[in-house]
């Protein structure tokens, strides 16, 4: 099962924020089938898209040395549902870090239309701390994901490099 | 400008109801974190988040977490704080109210600890010197 809920980096800049699209389609079966008779991208999978999207601005920010989690959604407000054919743009800032977390907020737009507004924290996965060790995803299998989201194409690390490399990616 | 006591419980107030959902009357100077307001351990971080946005300040996670003190040996012996283990406590907290701790300094009791009166006295110190 694929679980990804953006479909394309379109901005990223190192711990500023960035930005993607989510292409609403009615051959997703979660779009046909969460509301019958009423196609809609479930809400909690906005949320989702938005915490792909901060979690590696915030996993980004710690070069990918961090294994992050999405700990807690502090907001979630809808303005509108995201309908079959809408393509929403997902806007995430960089709040604040700490040694063991991060906060983001972010915004959805539909056009010219506010779609949602979603406030996230992140924590920090340590050693011992949880009964998995090593990361949380394969290295080379996030760097190929980064890859199909045009993560690369788009980024602009800490010292302001385009098409940056990761050492913690390798 | 120093912030009255006043100043800084209604910011706390509001930082914790954000935090944990609670209701401002539940919010009291005597209810503790965990206990009354039902925080978990992840509530922490978030709190912290909110306290450092709020009063502008930097929170050191060991500053509200002293768990180095209550996973040390030294501090430490079978699942109880020694009295040297208090007297460390109270250096790094001095504004926190350890005395219902000291009658049963059991490591798990620890949790329960911190009040909201607690966590204005400490923003208080960060703020006020």
């Amino acid at each position: 099962m694929r679980w990804f809920w953006i479909d394309r980096f379109t901005e990223f800049v190192s711990g500023s924020h960035a930005r993607g699209i989510k292409n609403v389609c009615l051959d997703e079966e979660v779009v046909d089938e969460y509301c019958p008779g009423f196609p809609m991208l479930p809400p909690t999978l906005i949320i989702e898209g938005m915490a792909q999207l901060g979690g590696i601005l915030v996993a980004e920010h710690f070069e990918f040395d961090k294994r992050v989690v999405l700990a807690k959604v502090g907001k979630a407000t809808f303005h509108l549902p995201a309908v079959n054919g809408d393509q929403l743009i997902y806007d995430v800032r960089l709040d604040a870090v700490q040694p063991n977390g991060g906060t983001v907020v972010s915004t959805s737009h539909c056009g010219d239309r506010l779609q949602a507004e979603i406030d996230l924290m992140f924590a920090f996965l340590e050693p011992g701390q949880v009964p998995v060790d090593g990361p949380l995803f394969d290295p080379p299998d996030l760097r190929s994901m980064l890859q199909i989201m045009k993560f690369f194409s788009v980024a602009v690390d800490a010292r302001g490099n385009r098409f940056p490399d990761y050492e913690k990616l390798h | 400008m120093a912030l009255t006591e006043d100043e800084i419980f209604g910011k706390v107030q509001s930082a914790l109801e954000d935090a944990l959902g609670v209701d401002e009357d539940e919010v009291t100077k005597e209810a503790t974190l965990v206990g009354d307001l039902g925080a978990e351990s992840i509530d922490f971080l978030d709190i912290v988040f909110k306290l450092e946005k709020a009063f502008d300040i930097q929170i050191p996670r060991e500053e509200l977490s002293p768990e180095d003190i209550l996973t040390n040996s030294q501090y430490v012996q079978d699942g109880v704080v020694t009295p040297e283990g208090l007297a460390e406590l109270k250096k790094r907290m001095p504004w926190a109210d350890l005395s219902d701790f000291e009658a049963d300094p059991k490591v798990q009791n620890f949790g329960n600890l911190l009040t909201v009166g607690d966590l204005c006295r400490y923003v208080q110190d960060k703020v006020n010197g």
